[in-house]
């Protein structure tokens, strides 16, 4: 119904930003700029401890809070710890839980649209409802009272937030595998006497399988924030994790004195969220070129 | 239905939080004597089978009924009510700083396509749907509280003019995200409206592309900017919860934030309540707004 718009709408509006202006199909700074990013942050996330100049978690109560300095660039925080270690080290929570989620999503959201849209029928039915009813559900109000509530922290949310996102990847699937049915090769398929399992898996999943990994990319963008913001209400990683959304609301009060143990995480964030969703713009841009040729 | 659904998954919220509900209420004391412990039971509708529970549950939730606080023994209703209108005068604000940002811009970005206004206003746009609003929130709290001072960093106010001012901040933190949404939404409608026929049409008859713009297109483009009006209003919901936090505002949200951590459940599951209401609210106005915009949609009975 109206979701169905959603998708359409939403890839159109960047296009252009993403092709450099003479260079027909070059990339354009922009898109570099954020691949540039979404890199560093990845070297971060997986090499963070060997690259931070302090420990992350290594307190200096007699140093305490203070600005920027050439031993600490973006100063310490109220317990003496390196705001710049943290913020690369910190990097790990935002892509690892992400990642999982993204995972999670699209695994279960390709079978489950595959095998509905496939099928079709009461299974058809069942699914497709279910996917309308936890689509509907605001996932980060529902991830909060049910983080909250059953406690678990960190993978906890991750495993919430599969659930609550794997619908958007059900229903996008679940349309691209109704189009791919009617197609004159599945009939073939079909008449031929190739098992339907073997038609959906082998067949169709590789024709449905760009937009499934563009719809990643912009769960990974999402996943980034959700987890971020649960942390930030002290429902995601433990006290004392190097995390972004944790530093931010650990900073609320340290503001006045060093202000960068706010402004660090905050825009590697911004910057980090925003690259992933140009890149995910641009890997959907790109794949569905190829789609249409 | 959903509602019914909904308030079950609710009510089920006190069986899934760790340790059994009486030892929520009462703490974990060894002595607590047989007849507090009946009429703990009585009250949080703990006695008889499951679903006799839930249906004496749901019957005083109609009537607003949902019990005390675990944690401060106030009626969950006035709690409630109590916070509504701070949380409510904050998603509004913000409401309409989205829209009287959001689509102009998004008008004006479809107009200049492809030119250095609209790769800017699209670059912006990409850049606050990705930016939660507590982090958001932050960087205004230090540009402006604490950098220049225009404005106070936490508290509600007294009075109209100040409460304005000191919702200021918070609005514009929760504006920005869905102002993202907005522009994308609204500026790829314009788009595809302005390749129209009666567009090109329009403006060969020499009408000012002022009335064509807002005259014809806006009526054809206003349904999808209707539906992410809807969503934004329940996406308010959730961020108001981050912005409440972060401005330490005593609003819906953060009762919500503290009362999930204190595990008070009967608190918990009136405000979940709330919420469901409202996205259920909020999606049957648009639904309703449809046929308002556009006479071609009608409703058909099959399509529920």
């Amino acid at each position: 119904m109206t979701a169905s718009a959603a998708p359409t709408a939403s890839a159109t509006p960047s296009r252009f930003l993403l092709r450099g202006r003479a260079a027909g199909r070059g990339l354009s700074p922009l898109v570099v700029a954020a691949l540039v990013v979404v890199g560093a942050v990845i070297v971060a996330a997986v090499a963070g401890p060997a690259i931070a100049p302090h420990s992350a978690t290594a307190q200096d109560l007699a140093t305490g809070i203070s600005g920027p300095s050439s031993e600490h660039w973006l100063g310490t925080d109220d317990l003496g710890r390196d705001v710049l270690s943290r913020t690369i080290v910190g990097a790990r929570t935002a892509v690892l839980g992400p990642l999982l989620v993204a995972a999670g999503a699209m695994v279960i959201g390709n079978l489950l649209g595959l095998v509905a849209g496939y099928r079709g029928g009461f299974l058809d039915t069942l699914v497709s409802r279910f996917a309308d009813l936890v689509y509907a559900l605001p996932a980060l109000l529902v991830a909060i009272v049910v983080v909250g509530v059953v406690g678990g922290g960190y993978f906890t949310a991750v495993a919430l937030l599969v659930i609550l996102y794997s619908p958007v990847d059900t229903r996008l699937i679940r349309s691209a595998t109704l189009v791919q049915r009617s197609q004159a090769y599945v009939e073939a398929a079909r008449v031929s006497g190739i098992p339907g399992r073997r038609i959906m898996f082998a067949h169709i999943w590789p024709n449905v399988l760009p937009l499934a990994v563009a719809n990643a990319f912009l769960t990974f963008a999402f996943s980034i924030v959700s987890l971020a913001a649960l942390s930030f209400l002290g429902l995601g990683v433990g006290p004392g994790t190097a995390d972004w959304g944790r530093m931010l609301s650990d900073s609320r009060t340290l503001l006045f004195d060093n202000e960068w143990t706010a402004l660090a995480p905050g825009i590697a964030l911004v910057v980090a969220a925003a690259s992933v969703n140009i890149v995910g713009d641009w890997v959907f841009e790109r794949l569905s070129e190829r789609g249409r040729r | 239905m959903v509602l019914v659904i909904v308030s079950f998954l609710i009510f089920g919220l006190l069986y899934i939080a760790p340790g059994s509900p009486e030892q929520l209420v009462l703490g974990n004391s060894k002595s607590i004597d047989p007849a507090t412990l009946k009429a703990v039971r009585q009250e949080y509708h703990l006695e008889g089978p499951f679903l006799v529970r839930y249906l004496d549950w749901s019957e005083a939730a109609l009537r607003l009924d949902f019990g005390r606080s675990i944690r401060t023994s106030e009626p969950v209703r006035d709690g409630i009510t109590q916070r509504l209108g701070l949380t409510a005068q904050l998603a509004g604000l913000a409401f309409l700083l989205t829209l009287a940002l959001g689509v102009p811009l998004g008008v004006l970005a479809a107009v200049r396509q492809a030119g250095l206004v609209d790769r800017g206003v699209v670059f912006l746009s990409i850049v606050g749907l990705s930016a939660p609003a507590f982090a958001t929130g932050i960087l205004l709290l230090y540009l402006f509280a604490v950098r220049v001072g225009w404005f106070p960093a936490f508290g509600q106010g007294e009075g109209f003019a100040d409460r304005l001012h000191h919702l200021v901040l918070p609005a514009i933190a929760l504006a920005l995200t869905a102002t993202g949404l907005v522009v994308k939404i609204t500026r790829a409608a314009f788009v595809d409206e302005l390749q129209k026929d009666y567009v090109v049409f329009a403006r060969a008859r020499g009408i000012r592309p002022g009335r064509v713009l807002f005259g014809f297109v806006l009526r054809n483009a206003a349904t999808p900017i209707v539906t992410a009006a809807g969503l934004i209003l329940a996406y308010m919901l959730a961020g108001s919860v981050l912005v409440e936090v972060t401005f330490a505002l005593p609003g819906i949200g953060a009762l919500l934030v503290d009362s999930v951590t204190a595990q008070d459940i009967p608190m918990v599951q009136g405000l979940a309540l709330l919420i469901a209401a409202v996205v259920v609210v909020v999606n049957l106005v648009v639904d309703l707004l449809y046929p308002v915009i556009d006479p071609r949609v009608v409703f058909s009975r099959s399509s529920r």
